[in-house]
């Protein structure tokens, strides 16, 4: 059960489902994974370098600091009050209404800039607890082996096979507007076993390693050599599984919210949707009302993406662009930048 | 043979799950939903509808919870799935379900063959000249889409070609003046209410194949009977197709036998958006109308037709390729 979650269960079964093999380090890669030798800051250091050095990494970097500034501080942003049903209804965008006003008469913008927060909340909130559970599972299944192995291995398959949007939205229906922090909850519960996967065989390379030995040697115990000896240096594939995590809860979110699944009264792009929708947006002549939330989650969406690419690139030459190919009789070698331009088509 | 069990005993397994889970969950949540409905409709539903609303839901306490739970498993083994609350009241679910099911597979079926078709040809033509224009242009497109909400690009398409070109339809499977009937005009109509949802559908669902065909071709490309089929002088479109297509497209036909099992499932925003009057479609009405017992039935409907998509996936790439037997 390798790829379960292929061709159309990436459209079908959710808004955004772990796009099977083509996803960033589908094949649990290890990236990076040196041994833990670099010390906080230096890795700190050379993290930053590959930042700036990596186009993906920078623009993902810079897209998410500008969400995450709105999500702290929407009301340096938007005077208005997002929910304040005050001014006149289905303005059209002016100086005032940047984006013009809700068919009840809310201020869009106002409403695009607090929505911010939930989405983000939801996104770290989802990001960080399934990256947990993915981590305690994977590490602890591959690193006691086992029938413990086995007995996780199953509950991780299981969960991967249910389809996760339909199961979504029949526990979203018996809550009855779910809350941020209940949506964080469920999307958490249900979304572990994908990341919980690549890190278990993360792990399960590591297992044999001589440093582990020595660890074991040194009469530690099985909680001790996970927590110090084994997550440490999974450290990228971490970041990986949580940017993962958080792209889905993103579009999980927003699709149970579009559908009526959240708190109505909450504002957020989601729940934007929701209203734009059953007020026929597009045919009151409102269409920003539908097109600046989706913008807005393709944009944060985008981040998270992008920077998972940038990730698996930095720690893996491998999948870096490839350069345009030139066939020689020694077989395809990148050609020289000059040389672009008159480069050789490829016989065939 | 033990590999073949041990999928079988997986999928049995996966199914057992997914009922239990049917069971427990309303039984989790906080507050029983069913008492709360049943307080809603009181007066709107029937003595009996009421009577097996609390069957189902545990609230008749004269039984306990593990007859209760047997009670499910083997109303669900006679594919007794009780009746329509609210959606349609008094009409037993399994009507509801079927009629729903045949739209869902021409629209999403059809679709999903099409983005095959489509998509691996594409993939073989990207891995063939790789480097070229539209190799390069992928990678982008693809992440592109990885992040866009299905439902949204479908509300954009609307806007475009339904509300500010008044191209298409966009609203329902058929115009509401029409007949159903086996005819052209109604055909030609049902049709032309389909090409914006399957649009949606397709871009949507195309990248992964391009992307999965495209990857395979390249490692295929590079074997050795590739380069003595060059070294034999064959011509261009044998080498692309005979040689390295044939051995590359393995894991694009297991992947297309897995994506019919989520045929069902469909596109349930999709058709949502659209008010297509689907599987997804009428999961979210009987969401909305707080419909359980429809709600249950879909919910298993789509997870049993996933699982046994998987299934067969699984024996087919044992049959298709030995290498695979011993892993599992």
């Amino acid at each position: 059960m390798a790829t379960v979650r292929t061709p159309a269960g990436a459209s079908d079964t959710g808004p955004g489902q772990p796009a099977g093999p083509a996803g960033p380090a589908a094949a649990g890669l290890p990236l990076g994974g040196g041994g833990g030798g670099v010390t906080g800051a230096r890795s700190m250091r050379r993290m930053g370098r590959a930042i700036t050095a990596n186009r993906k990494a920078t623009v993902g970097v810079v897209l998410l600091a500008l969400f995450i500034f709105v999500g702290l501080f929407p009301g340096l942003i938007a005077h208005d009050n997002p929910q304040a049903e005050i001014y006149p209804r289905s303005l059209g965008p002016s100086a005032q209404h940047w984006l013009g006003t809700t068919s009840f008469g809310q201020d869009m913008f106002a409403q695009v800039v607090w929505g911010t927060r939930p989405v983000l909340l939801i996104a770290f909130g989802v990001g960080i607890l399934a990256t947990v559970v993915a981590m305690l599972i994977g590490v602890a299944a591959a690193y006691l082996g086992g029938a413990w192995d086995g007995t996780l291995n199953v509950i991780t398959d299981v969960l991967l096979v249910i389809p996760l949007f339909p199961l979504l939205i029949i526990i979203g229906s018996y809550l009855h507007g779910a809350g941020t922090a209940v949506m964080i909850a469920v999307i958490a519960a249900t979304g572990w076993s994908y990341t919980a996967r690549q890190l278990r065989s993360q792990a399960l390379s590591l297992r044999t390693r001589d440093f582990l030995n020595a660890a074991k040697v040194r009469g530690e115990r099985p909680l001790y050599i996970i927590c110090v000896e084994i997550i440490p240096t999974m450290t990228s594939l971490l970041v990986a599984a949580f940017l993962t995590n958080a792209l889905y809860a993103v579009l999980f979110s927003s699709s149970l919210q579009f559908i009526g699944l959240g708190n109505p009264n909450v504002t957020s792009w989601g729940t934007m949707l929701y209203w734009a929708e059953n007020n026929e947006a597009f045919q009151t002549g409102l269409p920003l009302w539908i097109i600046v939330p989706g913008l807005c989650i393709v944009a944060l969406g985008a981040a998270f993406a992008l920077l998972n690419y940038a990730f698996d690139e930095i720690g893996n030459p491998a999948l870096r662009p490839v350069k345009r190919m030139a066939i020689t009789k020694a077989g395809a070698v990148p050609i020289p930048e000059k040389r672009r331009r008159l480069r050789v088509k490829r016989t065939g | 043979m033990r590999f073949v069990l041990r999928r079988t005993g997986f999928f049995l397994l996966t199914l057992w799950v997914a009922l239990t889970l049917n069971f427990v969950l309303p039984r989790m949540m906080p507050g029983n939903p069913a008492l709360a409905i049943i307080g809603k409709f009181k007066s709107g539903i029937s003595p009996q509808a009421v009577k097996v609303l609390e069957e189902q839901f545990g609230i008749a306490t004269h039984q306990n919870i593990v007859a209760q739970y047997f009670a499910y498993l083997g109303n669900t083994a006679t594919l007794k799935f009780g009746v329509s609350l609210t959606t349609q009241p008094g009409a037993s679910v399994g009507r509801i379900v079927l009629d729903a099911v045949p739209w869902t597979l021409g629209l999403v079926g059809v679709t999903t063959v099409l983005a095959f078709i489509l998509g691996t040809g594409i993939g073989i033509l990207a891995a063939w000249r790789r480097g070229g224009h539209l190799d390069s242009l992928m990678p982008p497109v693809f992440v592109i889409m990885t992040v866009i909400p299905y439902f949204w690009i479908g509300l954009v398409l609307i806007l475009i070609f339904g509300v500010k070109l008044r191209l298409l339809p966009y609203f329902f499977s058929y115009s509401y003046s029409m007949t159903p009937g086996f005819n052209a005009a109604f055909i030609g109509n049902v049709a032309e209410h389909a090409i914006l949802p399957a649009f949606t559908l397709l871009i949507t669902t195309i990248g992964i194949w391009i992307l999965t065909m495209r990857n395979t071709m390249i490692t295929t490309l590079a074997e050795d009977y590739v380069r003595m089929a060059r070294a034999k002088g064959l011509p261009a479109h044998r080498i692309m197709l005979d040689y390295a297509a044939r051995n590359a497209i393995l894991p694009n036909l297991t992947g297309f036998a897995m994506s019919l099992g989520f045929v069902v499932g469909g596109a349930i925003l999709i058709e949502e958006v659209f008010n297509y009057q689907g599987v997804g479609y009428l999961l979210l009405q009987a969401v909305n109308n707080d419909d359980y017992p429809l709600m249950q039935a879909l919910f298993l409907l789509i997870t049993v037709a996933v699982l046994l998509a998987i299934l067969l996936s699984d024996l087919a790439t044992a049959i298709l390729d030995p290498r695979t037997r011993g892993a599992g």
